[in-house]
């Protein structure tokens, strides 16, 4: 890979400063960002690493009952929390059903935020790509782009957003806690992303400089927890990304559903919220009609972006089977196969 | 050898050690990492070598550009077709067997993608690898041809190893005409890299004329002449050491260009040099299986026999060499049928060229015939394994000859039992499980040759009683280093603690190709004959010695065990091999030993292993996504020496039959050529996950024909029959049979939706 300097700041405000230079960027895990620069697809001028930065590596739960998580929290520590687990478990099923325990051990929650897209030309320096340079062109739209998006796609870009835990989170409404040259900020995790533009490629909304310190888990989405359920559709039976995937969550009173919460994985640059289809459910009974509506509702605007069609009713059953396991309640314990449709017991069918 | 005895003698027996399922004797040296794989070695005054590979598939490279990658700190120098020598021998030429055409920087064509373009030589590995980065290269290419539509059909002379590409038997026109039914099926199956754990890589260094190569080698008797032919020195100047190999699937039985390029530049550059391929680098120049196109097709008549059977493959290969897995040869000797028609075509890919991948040929041509048997089975309305038993083949059905052994009656059996078969509905979409998941069962029928290589080995026993045995043979993984010692301690009377045992090197006698599942009866049996041949020796010393209580007692009927010689009719006659070997002032014996098959045997028996497999898959009804819950495979292969180590083979071959069946798929770009998924993350292989539970029962079978000590080959059997079985399961479950494999969750909705309409 191309040289590069490398620093390990002991403050934030040293890695900000650090990491403000063009052709910086910040290094934790390394889980993803090692391996494009090992096949040349990203070749940072210098490495900010900030796993010595203890501050962001905290879980607090904060005054207003909502959670923070620091930045430089482990996935498999996050995936294993207590808090997590009682309040917001659909968050360590995604965790749980994503890569391997290995990768988990050393993946960080800022960087699964930070994941690149998975799509086989990106990972190609010899491909075009507008992630590789604004311009360039997609060799996906005419190659092998059977796992490609299905929704907010444009010409410019159709790769998927690779991460499972982003997917609980845009369905709760995470707010992302970022740090810069500039101060600090909040971004909804809506926000955070960008989906592609007739030009831009999917990106996200950090500046240069800015680096992630923590994500916010709101307190509002604790009532969803007895009923919060994440299922991907996958290749294999593990450690492998989704095809498809639903993060749902219910809220439900006197037989109604009173609130629903959906976003779908590997349908999109971004982890994507589907308002439309909790509108649908809201104060609507909790059952199979309802929920096929709602999927109904999720995928109208879907459209294939290749050979991928087959996507569209896929990400309608997996969110209809993610209603379904919501609707009969989060699993006392988890399941051996963490967001696998294996692990979908008897209650759910 | 005029001296080795060409049958076996009888002092000494196979059984005290073979037969026991002992641990792996290199098990702790692995685990502590005192195994030394030859990316290990590190010689002093080393130079790191990187291959730059070419980013078109079809070509020629107008201009390198070398000048960045030159002034990056620590390259020392980029070999290109314009400053590296040729090499002894046209590297499209193959004058030794287990060679292949080879890309060595010999000129500016490019064949595939990946393909070595230029090599990088640094003090540092990181520094080689930034160097093959900043090579830019400019092309003049051509459209890639990837896939069946796409590339350029020809008629090949031979498919696999020699074989040739058309066979028939028996009135098959006739036969057709005759039959009152028909089952086809036609198949696709992918191109599927062998991606063993340990990727290639090469240390080589010269002295004078004389070249140390550590690489992986298979085949180190052929590997060594192979070399020496290439560098234009005799083969005695080549060292091979490859005492541990990381995986080898047969793609480390042959010599390639990336390798014999690390070698090459540690001649130019005099400093020894390291070169291991990236993992990414396995999709190109170290070969793949053919991907295949197939068509079987039964035909039965009113009982539900078989009248004819038909199959033709057409299969891939390169643009530029002639490997075609034999696809269509895979259902000769399986069901009796008296009448025959097979045939392969060939298509040329611009990738680069297919080789013997585990089970070859049969691995790809069971997949879809055991399909066709369900389908077969199916329209006679009969339980699949009983109609596989109504087509039992007694005799070889291509050759009319017996099998020299076949238990594969007594594997239906097993496994069947073991499984719970009897209780399989036979319609498809009948059972669910308490999840409601669409549970599906299926079978397949396992078969591999059961060859015999020449190979050598050598054995010494001492007057201090020690012992030693040796050949060149090779331990990919698969146990060999247990194996082959258990038998040679045997063939030297003693406890396999008791002696010294060595394999992996050139300058051990030749034990021939690990390969072909053919390495224990192989190696195995010359080790065992060249202790037998110690004995013999030990044997005529003690029965001619007055002092010896042995004496007189006739040279046959005399037995070595535990390092003592005694009378047959009287184990309490006799006295260790010190007593003998000290009396008679001898320093030590030495024995040759090579195995043997008897040739009016391969005149007259068709020789293979056997197995069957059952297997329940699980469905998603919604959503497709196919789980194997359970493989029960019963497997007949002569003489086990070493049931633990036996096991762990066919249950490693029948996981390699999940991966054929769900995961493994070699995806190129059409029009770059370029491999889309060359990692890991993209080249799917089962994981724990996919694999729940597992059974491999081995059946009794004596083999009296296969060669002297009965013993067959089980590396290759557990992946032929497993995928067919998980296929069959599927359909069971969803009423789906797929076109393609890997059975995926697309083909799988789509079928569904068709049911549905």
């Amino acid at each position: 890979m191309k040289a590069f300097d490398y620093q390990r700041p002991e403050t934030i405000a040293e890695a900000i400063k650090a990491a403000s230079k063009p052709g910086a960027s910040y290094y934790a895990g390394g889980t993803n960002l090692l391996d494009l620069m090992k096949v040349g697809v990203r070749t940072p001028d210098s490495l900010i690493d900030i796993t010595r930065l203890d501050d962001l590596k905290r879980i607090e739960p904060q005054k207003d009952g909502s959670l923070r998580i620091g930045a430089l929290v482990r996935n498999s520590d996050l995936a294993r929390n207590v808090d997590i687990l009682s309040d917001y478990p659909a968050i360590a099923e995604a965790l749980l059903s994503g890569a391997s325990g290995q990768l988990r051990n050393s993946a960080t929650v800022g960087g699964n935020l930070m994941q690149q897209p998975r799509c086989a030309y990106f990972y190609d320096p010899h491909s075009a790509c507008n992630l590789h340079e604004v311009g360039e062109g997609c060799d996906a739209l005419e190659g092998e782009n059977g796992k490609h998006a299905v929704l907010g796609w444009t010409k410019t870009c159709i790769a998927v957003h690779p991460s499972d835990f982003c997917v609980p989170l845009a369905a709760m409404g995470a707010r992302v806690v970022v740090d810069g040259p500039d101060g600090s900020r909040e971004i909804s995790i809506d926000e955070f992303y960008t989906l592609p533009g007739s030009v831009q490629p999917p990106g996200s909304a950090l500046k240069q400089g800015e680096i992630i310190t923590a994500i916010i888990l709101p307190s509002d989405a604790k009532r969803f927890a007895p009923r919060a359920r994440y299922i991907k559709l996958r290749d294999r039976t593990s450690y492998a990304f989704a095809i498809v995937s639903a993060a749902a969550m219910l809220h439900i009173g006197d037989g109604r559903i009173k609130d629903a919460r959906i976003a779908l994985g590997g349908v999109a640059a971004n982890p994507w919220r589907a308002r439309e289809a909790e509108d649908t459910l809201n104060g609507a009974e909790a059952n199979e009609a309802s929920f096929k509506k709602a999927a109904d509702a999720a995928l109208a605007d879907a459209k294939p972006s290749g050979d991928n069609a087959h996507k569209i009713e896929l990400a309608r059953r997996i969110l209809v089977r993610a209603l379904k396991a919501a609707a009969d309640g989060t699993p006392p314990k988890m399941p051996d196969l963490p967001g696998s449709v294996f692990a979908v017991g008897k209650e759910a069918r | 050898m005029a001296d080795t005895p060409m049958v076996a003698a009888h002092h000494v027996r196979l059984g005290s050690n073979s037969g026991q399922p002992m641990t792996r004797r290199d098990g702790i040296a692995k685990v502590t990492g005192t195994a030394t794989y030859a990316a290990d070695n590190h010689p002093q005054n080393l130079l790191h070598a990187v291959f730059a590979g070419a980013s078109i598939a079809r070509g020629r490279v107008t201009s390198l550009d070398i000048k960045a990658a030159l002034a990056h700190p620590g390259v020392v120098h980029v070999m290109t077709p314009d400053n590296t020598p040729a090499l002894s021998q046209d590297p499209d030429q193959k004058t030794t067997p287990f060679t292949a055409r080879i890309d060595v920087l010999q000129n500016d064509k490019v064949r595939y993608a990946g393909q070595p373009i230029a090599v990088i030589l640094a003090e540092t590995l990181e520094a080689a690898v930034e160097g093959a980065r900043l090579v830019k290269a400019t092309y003049d290419s051509d459209q890639a041809r990837i896939g069946f539509d796409d590339g350029e059909a020809f008629a090949p002379e031979a498919v696999g190893i020699s074989t040739p590409p058309k066979f028939s038997t028996g009135d098959f026109e006739g036969n057709r005409k005759k039959a009152t039914q028909s089952a086809s099926v036609e198949m696709e199956t992918p191109l599927q890299y062998h991606n063993a754990m340990e990727t290639h890589a090469v240390v080589a260094e010269w002295d004078g004329d004389h070249v140390t190569v550590d690489m992986p080698n298979q085949a180190i008797g052929l590997a060594k002449p192979g070399i020496a032919n290439y560098f234009g020195i005799p083969p005695e100047n080549v060292t091979l050491r490859s005492p541990y190999l990381g995986g080898g699937f047969g793609s480390k039985a042959v010599l390639f260009g990336p390798q014999m390029l690390g070698i090459l530049a540690a001649r130019e550059m005099k400093r020894p040099v390291k070169l291991v391929l990236k993992r990414g680098q396995m999709f190109g120049p170290v070969q793949h299986r053919s991907a295949t196109r197939q068509t079987v097709r039964y035909d039965m008549d009113a009982d539900n026999r078989f009248l004819a059977f038909e199959h033709t493959a057409n299969v891939s290969t390169s643009s530029f060499d002639n490997w075609l897995d034999g696809a269509a040869n895979a259902g000769l000797s399986l069901y009796a049928t008296p009448s025959i028609s097979v045939s392969h075509s060939g298509t040329r890919f611009d990738t680069g060229t297919p080789g013997a991948m585990r089970a070859p040929g049969i691995a790809t041509g069971s997949a879809v015939i055991e399909c066709a048997i369900d389908v077969a089975a199916e329209k006679a309305g009969m339980d699949p394994l009983e109609f596989r038993l109504l087509n039992y083949a007694e005799k070889d059905p291509s050759n009319g000859k017996p099998y020299s052994a076949k238990a594969l009656r007594g594997c239906y059996k097993a496994a069947a039992d073991s499984f719970g078969w009897k209780d399989r509905p036979l319609k498809p979409r009948q059972m669910r499980d308490e999840n409601g998941l669409l549970t599906g069962w299926g079978m397949g029928t396992s078969i591999f040759h059961a060859p015999f290589f020449p190979a050598k080995a050598r054995a010494v026993l001492r007057k201090d009683g020690s012992a030693r045995a040796e050949t060149s043979g090779a331990d990919m993984g698969q146990g060999a280093w247990t194996v082959l010692w258990q038998m040679a301690a045997d063939g030297l009377g003693m406890a396999a603690d008791d002696i010294e045992f060595d394999i992996g090197h050139s300058d051990l006698p030749d034990g021939s190709v690990a390969g072909g599942s053919a390495h224990t009866a192989s190696a195995g049996g010359a080790l065992f004959a060249a202790g037998n041949d110690v004995i013999r020796q030990l044997a005529e010393i003690a029965t001619q010695d007055k002092d010896s209580p042995l004496f007189g007692a006739g040279n046959e009927r005399v037995l070595g065990e535990n390092g003592r010689l005694f009378k047959a009719e009287d184990p309490n006659v006799g006295e260790s091999y010190t007593d003998i070997l000290q009396r008679a002032g001898i320093e030590e014996i030495e024995g040759k030993g090579r195995g043997n098959r008897d040739k009016a045997s391969t005149e007259t028996y068709a020789m293979f292993s056997h197995g069957a497999v059952f297997a329940e898959v699980k469905v998603d009804p919604d959503l497709f996504q196919v789980r194997v819950t359970r493989l029960v495979g019963a497997f007949a292969a002569g003489r086990i020496i070493n049931p633990r180590l036996a096991q762990s083979q066919l249950t490693g071959g029948m996981i390699w039959g999940v991966g054929f069946a769900l995961h493994e798929e070699g995806i190129h770009d059409k029009r770059s050529g370029r491999p889309l998924n060359n990692d890991f993350a993209g080249y799917h292989i089962p994981v724990l996950a996919d694999v729940p539970h597992l059974e491999a029962l081995l059946v009794d079978e004596e083999d009296p024909h296969v060669n002297d000590l009965g013993v067959k080959g089980v590396g290759e059997l557990g992946i032929t029959g497993t995928v067919g079985a998980i296929a069959n399961a599927v359909w069971h479950a969803t009423g789906v049979r797929t076109a393609r494999y890997p059975i995926k969750i697309e083909d799988l909705l789509k079928g569904a939706q068709a049911l549905k309409a």
